[in-house]
């Protein structure tokens, strides 16, 4: 039904395998008349290894969409699987076990916990799951992030842009099946902003990391493999890697 | 996760060290209590056992009333052929008899030295041999002769006597003078506390206290080999009746019972302890809920990368116990220093009691640990819980709520109920009469502890109102700043409330002993006055030492006394159990008001020998009426036949006399050493100038005793209560301070939480002043909230107790002077708690606060 207005462009990569999926989701907040509708049905699939983007104006939905996806928050219909497991019935603690193994988050405001030190904080998933990572994988990835100078800094001594950085080290030191990212640039100068991305779309190749960021940089809409376009809670577009000036010229078709 | 506990507890220093000071008092008070009433124990334990060093038995006299130190003024000792017939066992290796008594010392000022109730030890001892002889010498040499004296250290300090000087003693009759001989101390003891010691050789003892030709101990040692029973069996057949025989070990045991008020010190101590660890619960409790709060964002974090509701849980409870196990040793350490205090507290009373070293035993370290302990844990387990129930999705929102927990909806019946329950309990503790007095208790403490609680979670819905009434002076006095300081009082009213009160039950618990005071003071005071009507009160320069009679008899001399009534005191034992019993002379009815039932004035002059008045309800639940006989014992045994001769009405408040009154002609005859509690004299023209200095002259040669005007009297009488309130108010100052902990807390985390939108109110105009009026204004505003909720509570736990003791006579008197520097002392307290917080509010930079995440 409502999918019937997607306009699909024969420009994705080939295809693996589905790691994330949503089927008819809505969302509604509220009851009655002053009920709001977030999400109004939406399907989607995230392929392995794939980075998307998932953009729109404010109030379109897409962080509803994320947060369900990330199993942060229920839809009201629909299921969603990660990694073939349907999500939307676990449990508190299966919810938990879930993200220890397969989903990995980066923040807008970082999030990270200021009395750790860098390391600390990027190995936090590890320690929190008990499990102990090889001193060459937290090397690689401290060298990857750029920070292995900086290791025992807190993040009060630490830029927003190496904040950031600290945080893509977090979501990625347990190798999750998906890492969300929440607007990763929105709190951070267009410089650092570049490297940020760059830093992303690094680790996704390096690591066949599959990702989904929720944005409205154009410039981070750039780097993905495919982009995802929210409008009043339906996906209206679909598109694959494009240009930054491109990404802006879809937007202007929504006329915002 | 216990790393991210840890550094979170040395990220906020300043807020972890204000929660374990709340817990650091509270535990300090249970380890200082623990460690002063242990050290004064080990004192008496280590006074009665070098008192009887190699030996093996102990011979005394029998007394059929066991009763402290004064068992041998009371007795009169035994005959000393004992020790003849002791010595001749053939299992006795060294036996030594010798007397002790009491003595008091005449001090520098011409009074006797005050020992605020502590026995003013006498004893002989050998000067020639020492192996019984507990004390050893600091200076000069034993005394030898029937001029010279040996005192202890202590009271030689306090004195300033040397060795050489000449110093007045009073054992029985008038004053004598002796030369200091030498100074001497208890073997290891480091303070008798405020008794002091005469030591005199056996024969001018033995003449002193009337005892020629009598011990009142004899310390036998064994031959080897000989078990300490073994010999106290062969010792007891060659005694006469009035004697008797107790291993060392018995007789140590024996008086240690005695000290068994060292027990209730100790308790007394430790509720108040238990009041500071119960404010201190609320304050971490408080401090914790804020902080988990603030966190959320950090909470939701840890759960989006897999942190499970149990790991949360467990990394707050961790920050818990480490602040409690920080909080708490620490507290045990400071426990010392409070020992210190509590004793110098207790001494500006007049309780001064022997000491040892220091004593901390185990105990003392496992109950404040663990009582600092489980109370913090118990305190972080809602604020713990709370924190599980922050949703993941907090980390990417803004503003998320708390969802409400499982069992929310109980919230509001749950919270009457446990208030309910408290009353409810209180009542049964005040009102039932025939549970035991720990069930009495129990049912009092827990029913307080329900009723504090289920206010202060009921006070949530008081705050608005109440800060509304209370607030109203600040938004007058601050203007704008005290309007918002009103505004941001109510914003949120459970943490208002919570802060409130932890203050709530320091502020009630003063009310409660002010208001009680305040009646207990206006009945002793009515009574006093209605009791005693003599123009002159005689009494010992402590107001409550019984002294030697010989005044009584240099005051009757005087030809314009006209009646003179001295009171003599003892213990004896009649319908089974031990009773005071005062001896009174034919003019005590124009001293002493007496409300006659049965008899009049004229009764008391016709006791003679034989005859008794009782108090009334005494009687009559012994079903004794006049003309009907009983039985006196002494404690020498003596058995003293007595007729019921009158039967007086007691008023509500302190008696007059003991519980069975008979002449002094037969008390004198059977107390061998009678002693007057207070004598009242009747004099011609009243109290006047004059007729003071007359009789002031007449008793210039007893240093043992004090005269005072009838109203002098009535207010030296009545000091102990506002001596009692002072110690009361002193304990729970604790408290109280405990409380503003709280406060401080509250602010400055407050503060931290309105980083920016105080940076906007100075960014539009506020100025650092008006900034630090704000917070100040608002932590007077929850100060007072505190202290009206706890004067509210401090009335009704008083009245409540009140009406329980109506029939005591305990009126309830609203101290209004006491309330109005409650008030006052709450808006200083709330000001100084407001400083810090205050300060840091002004300090923010106005940029930096705008652009705080």
């Amino acid at each position: 039904m409502s999918e019937a207005f997607i306009e699909r462009e024969d420009a994705l990569p080939a295809a693996g395998t589905a790691v994330v999926s949503a089927a008819g989701v809505t969302r509604r907040y509220g009851e009655g008349d002053t009920a709001v509708e977030a999400l109004r049905g939406v399907s989607l699939e995230v392929q392995e290894g794939q980075l998307s983007a998932v953009m729109g104006p404010s109030g379109s939905g897409k962080s509803t969409l994320m947060h369900i996806l990330a199993g942060l928050d229920k839809p009201t219909e629909g299921g969603v699987k990660i990694g073939g497991t349907e999500i939307t019935r676990l449990s508190d603690s299966e919810l938990t076990k879930l993200r220890r193994k397969h989903i990995g988050f980066v923040f807008q405001f970082f999030n990270l916990l200021p009395m750790l030190t860098a390391e600390e904080n990027v190995l936090l998933p590890l320690s929190i799951a008990g499990e102990k990572a090889s001193t060459k994988w937290v090397n690689e990835l401290l060298d990857r992030i750029g920070l292995s100078d900086r290791r025992t800094h807190r993040p009060a001594e630490l830029s927003g842009g190496q904040q950031q950085r600290v945080a893509i080290g977090r979501a990625l030191v347990n190798r999750p099946t998906i890492v969300f990212a929440d607007e990763p640039t929105g709190n951070l100068d267009s410089k650092t902003s570049e490297e940020i991305l760059t830093l992303m779309r690094e680790s996704v190749d390096a690591y066949g990391q599959t990702m989904v960021m929720v944005t409205h940089d154009p410039l981070a809409a750039a780097i993905a493999d495919r982009i995802l376009f929210l409008d009043d809670g339906l996906i209206v577009k679909e598109l694959g890697h494009v240009e930054a000036h491109d990404v802006i010229t879809v937007m202007e078709e929504f006329g915002r | 996760m216990i790393k991210v506990a840890l550094r979170g507890l040395l990220g906020r220093k300043l807020r972890t060290t204000l929660t374990a000071l709340a817990i650091v008092l509270g535990v300090a008070m249970v380890s200082g209590t623990y460690i002063l009433t242990d050290t004064i124990n080990k004192g008496f334990t280590t006074i009665f056992t070098q008192s009887y060093k190699n030996t093996s038995a102990v011979i005394t006299a029998r007394s059929t009333i066991s009763n402290s130190n004064s068992n041998a003024a009371l007795t009169g000792g035994f005959p000393a052929s004992v020790l003849t017939k002791v010595r001749a066992l053939p299992d006795v290796g060294a036996a030594e008899g010798s007397v002790n008594d009491t003595a008091k010392i005449v001090g520098r000022n011409g009074k006797t030295v005050v020992t605020h109730g502590a026995p003013a030890l006498a004893f002989s001892v050998d000067p020639h041999d020492q192996r019984f002889n507990p004390l050893t010498l600091v200076a000069g040499s034993w005394p030898t002769g029937s001029d010279e004296v040996a005192i202890d250290s202590a009271v030689a300090k306090k004195q300033r006597y040397k060795v050489g000087d000449t110093i007045g003693v009073i054992a029985r009759g008038p004053e004598h003078h002796y030369r200091v001989s030498g100074i001497a101390k208890f073997g290891s003891v480091a303070s008798i506390g405020s008794a002091t010691m005469t030591i005199f050789d056996l024969q001018t003892a033995q003449r002193l206290f009337n005892k020629e030709g009598k011990f009142d101990t004899i310390r036998v040692a064994s031959k080897n080999g000989v078990s300490d029973a073994k010999l106290a069996a062969e010792i007891s057949p060659v005694l006469p009746a009035i004697a008797q025989v107790r291993t060392t070990s018995a007789e140590v045991k024996q008086e240690t019972t005695n000290v068994g008020f060292v027990g209730f010190i100790q308790k007394f101590l430790l509720a108040f302890g238990g009041v500071a660890l119960f404010v201190g619960a609320f304050v971490i409790f408080n401090t914790l809920s804020i902080t988990v709060a603030q966190r959320m964002r950090e909470f939701a974090t840890l759960r989006t990368i897999g942190a499970s509701r149990r790991q949360v849980l467990r990394s707050v409870l961790i920050e818990g116990l480490i602040t409690a196990v920080i909080a708490a040793g620490l507290g045990l350490f400071v426990g010392f220093g409070l020992a210190v205090g509590l004793d110098r507290l207790m001494s500006s009373i007049g309780i001064s009691l022997p000491k040892s070293a220091t004593v901390f035993a185990t105990r003392t370290v496992v109950v404040s640990l663990a009582l600092g302990i489980v109370i913090t844990l118990l305190a972080s387990l809602r604020p713990a819980l709370r924190a599980t129930r922050v949703p993941p999705i907090a980390a990417v929102r803004e503003g998320a709520t708390l969802p409400p927990g499982r069992f929310a909806f109980l919230g509001a019946p749950l919270k009457a109920i446990i208030a309910a329950l408290g009353v409810a309990l209180l009542l049964y503790g005040f009102f039932v009469h025939h549970i035991s007095t720990a069930q009495h208790l129990v049912a009092m403490g827990v029913g307080a502890l329900l009723l504090f609680v289920g206010v202060a979670l009921i006070s949530a819905w008081l705050v608005r109102p109440l800060a509304a009434v209370l607030g109203w002076p600040a938004t007058k006095i601050g203007g704008s700043a005290g309007r918002l300081a009103r505004s941001n009082a109510i914003r949120n009213p459970g943490r208002t409330a919570s802060t409130a009160a932890a203050l709530m039950i320091g502020i009630a618990l003063v009310t409660f002993v002010a208001v009680l005071a305040a009646g207990i003071r206006s009945t002793v005071h009515d009574t006093l006055k209605e009791t005693f009507v003599g123009d002159y009160a005689v009494t010992s320069p402590d107001g409550f030492t019984p002294f030697a009679p010989a005044s009584e008899r240099a005051l009757a001399h005087l030809p314009s006394v006209t009646a003179v009534s001295g009171e003599r005191v003892g213990d004896g034992r009649a319908f089974g159990k031990v009773v005071q019993v005062s001896g009174v002379n034919g003019d005590v009815a124009k001293v002493i008001h007496i409300n006659w039932v049965q008899g009049s004035n004229s009764t008391p002059a016709a006791l003679g020998s034989s005859g008794a008045i009782l108090e009334k309800d005494y009687a009559a639940h012994r079903h004794m009426r006049v003309g009907q006989s009983f039985t006196l014992q002494t404690p020498t045994g003596r058995l003293l036949s007595l007729v019921l001769r009158g039967i007086y009405k007691a008023p509500k408040g302190p008696p007059a006399f003991g519980t069975v009154i008979i002449s002094q002609q037969a008390f004198d005859a059977v107390y061998p050493q009678p002693t007057n509690i207070f004598e009242f004299v009747n004099i011609r023209g009243g109290a006047t100038p004059a007729n003071t200095a007359a009789l002031k002259h007449a008793l210039a040669s007893f240093p043992d005793v004090k005269l005072q005007t009838e109203s002098q009297f009535r207010k030296n009488q009545s000091r102990f209560i506002d001596q009692l309130l002072m110690l009361l108010y002193v304990l729970l100052a604790l408290s109280i301070i405990i409380s503003l902990f709280g406060i401080v807390n509250t602010l400055v985390l407050t503060v931290f939480e309105r980083t920016r939108e105080i940076g906007m109110l100075r960014a539009v105009g506020m100025t650092r002043r008006q900034t630090r009026r704000m917070i100040r204004h608002e932590s007077v505003i929850t100060a007072l909230i505190g202290t009206a909720l706890g004067l509210v509570l401090g009335f009704f736990l008083a009245f409540l107790v009140t009406q329980a003791l109506k029939k005591d006579g305990i009126g309830f008197a609203v101290p209004t002077a006491s309330i109005v520097v409650f008030v006052i002392a709450a808006i200083i307290a709330g000001l100084l708690a407001a400083i810090l917080p205050a300060r840091r509010a002004a300090r923010l930079n106005v940029l930096e606060a705008l652009q705080y995440e």
